[in-house]
């Protein structure tokens, strides 16, 4: 089993390699333009240059988007947990929510800076509006799916509602509540560097957005590989905290019956 | 004796002892107290023209201490029963008492166990089995300081008591179908009820398990004197079982033969080949058959 990991993981970052490599020698031999497409060996330099000028950036962004995680996290587990609940609640808020969740987060930014200015705000509350949605779904499901013998015989011992939630409804949802954080981490940062490009004057997104008008393409593609490394942690880091903490849930294979 | 257990009924009947009916008085003495009485009965789903009538008018008297198997045609209101007893419906129409008080909207904190043992999967099955302590007063109060010594302990003799030793700190997923099923009889027992409601809980197991855990369930039984309503399709199970087997009538359900089984106990499996209890079997599959046909008579 370990075998297999290491060599799965030695293909993954071999597979890495590769592309930047190819994406270097697809550059230098087609003689291709810095303004079009630039080294990613030139990427990396000028990322490494420019490390401190993008770091306040990074941290606006991170900043931002963690705000905006946390509290769609928090709008998305009341609601989640209101939903799933009732299967009249869940069936009633059902198509509002598919419809509030399709609108595409570009569209709503111009309406928050209309009420908040530009700035921190609306990146926040993009990201909020934007990853909110998978949780409460998440939530909802695993609440809904919890075993009605299981309810009886709770209920039978006279327990309440409140006792069947804390007990049986919300530790069986959390392997769909750290699988839904995943996701959502990821769509808060898409929310939140969205906003920054359209409006804002901190942020990596806005960052991409002045070096792109001033043909700076390095600079734009450093932003994009701190975008896509920023991304890469953060859905990490949830995938470890869903490991410690739902195990559970996914040992199965592991072990059978002694 | 009949001193003791006079005494031991009046006691009951007072409840004044909280642990007194798990001794209860012997299920022949006329004094044994009346553990479940349903008067007039009847319960109907839904209203107008969607009403379905689940049970019609039924009157039963179960007294402390008893084990009552509960046979019938599928849909014929056993579960009904069950449900009504632990005060999870409400009758349409007529009384349910159980334990002396008039099952309202309140649960009557019975202990219950059902076809699908339902441990959860992220507790070990120690924990698991202390889950009603959690929920049922006076444990809930003592949970946090109890649970790691004598909570633990009386879950572990429970585990004892049913051939699981030493498992109680496995994961359900780590158990099979019948062990599952045994530790779920202990979760219905770890808050020291004074009944124990049963619907089908060995229906998914294989023939020898089930037989196996036919006798784990009358050792509890003997041990704790609960009083027992079991709910089952097997008539060799209802016979082994009970001490006592009302048969029921197609849906709408209602008791149409109310017997009582006088083998010894502690009872064998080998004795369910001996002549009597072959008879006793025919004789119940004979009413399930007639309940049957004349279901089918009055659907054509």
């Amino acid at each position: 089993m370990p075998d297999l990991d290491y060599r799965q993981k030695a293909w993954s970052a071999g597979l890495i390699v590769l592309f930047f490599v190819a994406w270097e020698l697809f550059c230098v031999m087609t003689g291709m333009s810095d303004l079009v497409l630039p080294r990613p060996s030139q990427v990396f330099v000028t990322l490494f240059e420019k490390f401190p000028i993008l770091w306040p950036h990074i941290l606006q962004t991170l900043a931002t988007t963690m705000i905006g995680f946390v509290l769609g996290v928090g709008l998305g587990v009341v609601l989640g947990a209101v939903i799933g609940v009732s299967k009249t609640a869940y069936d009633t808020a059902y198509p509002l929510l598919v419809g509030f969740s399709s609108i595409p987060k570009v569209a709503v930014v111009p309406i928050f800076v209309l009420w908040f200015g530009s700035g921190t705000v609306p990146a926040v509350l993009t990201a909020l509006s934007i990853c909110f949605f998978p949780i409460v779904v998440n939530i909802a499901t695993g609440l809904a799916t919890t075993e009605p013998e299981l309810e009886d015989v709770l209920k039978a011992l006279g327990a309440s509602k409140l006792d069947i939630l804390w007990n049986v409804g919300l530790p069986r949802t959390m392997p769909f509540f750290f699988a839904s954080l995943k996701v959502a981490v990821s769509y808060a940062f898409v929310g939140a560097v969205l906003s920054e490009t359209v409006a804002s004057n901190r942020g990596i997104g806005n960052v991409m957005m002045t070096a792109s008008s001033n043909f700076n393409v390095p600079l734009v593609f450093a932003g994009l590989f701190v975008l896509a490394g920023l991304g890469v942690a953060l859905y990490v880091i949830f995938s470890v905290i869903e490991g410690r903490i739902t195990g559970w849930a996914t040992r199965k294979n592991d072990m059978i019956a002694t | 004796m009949w001193l003791a257990s006079g005494l031991h009924a009046l006691l009951a009947m007072m409840r004044m002892q909280p642990h007194s009916e798990f001794r209860g008085a012997p299920v022949s003495a006329p004094a044994a107290p009346i553990a479940i009485e349903l008067s007039e009965a009847s319960v109907t789903f839904g209203r107008g023209a969607r009403a379905v009538p689940a049970l019609a008018t039924t009157s039963l008297r179960i007294a402390d201490g008893e084990f009552v198997a509960l046979v019938g045609p599928s849909g014929c209101g056993k579960s009904t029963i069950l449900r009504l007893v632990s005060g999870l419906v409400q009758p349409t129409s007529g009384v349910v008492i159980v334990g002396g008080r008039e099952v309202a909207a309140r649960a009557m904190r019975v202990g219950m166990a059902f076809q699908n043992p339902t441990m959860l999967p992220w507790m070990t099955i120690e924990r698991n089995i202390m889950l009603p302590l959690k929920i049922v007063e006076p444990f809930r109060s003592q949970f946090r300081k109890l649970r790691k010594t004598e909570f633990r302990d009386k879950a572990n003799a429970l585990l004892e008591q049913v051939g699981l030793k030493g498992f109680g700190n496995r994961y359900p997923w780590q158990l099979s179908g019948g062990m599952l099923q045994r530790a779920n009889l202990c979760r219905a027992l770890i808050h020291e009820p004074r009944m124990l409601l049963l619907d089908e809980p060995f229906g998914a197991l294989d023939q020898f398990t089930r037989e196996e855990l036919w006798s784990i369930l009358q050792e509890l039984w003997i041990a704790h004197k609960p009083t027992v309503l079991l709910v089952t399709h097997d008539l060799r199970e209802a016979a082994f079982l009970g001490s006592r087997i009302c048969v029921m009538s197609a849906r709408p359900g209602r008791i149409l033969d109310d017997s009582r089984v006088d083998f010894p106990r502690p009872r064998t499996v080998a004795m369910t080949f001996e002549p009597d209890f072959v008879a006793l079997n025919q004789k119940l599959r004979a009413f399930i058959v007639d309940a049957r046909t004349a279901a089918s008579k009055g659907a054509a």
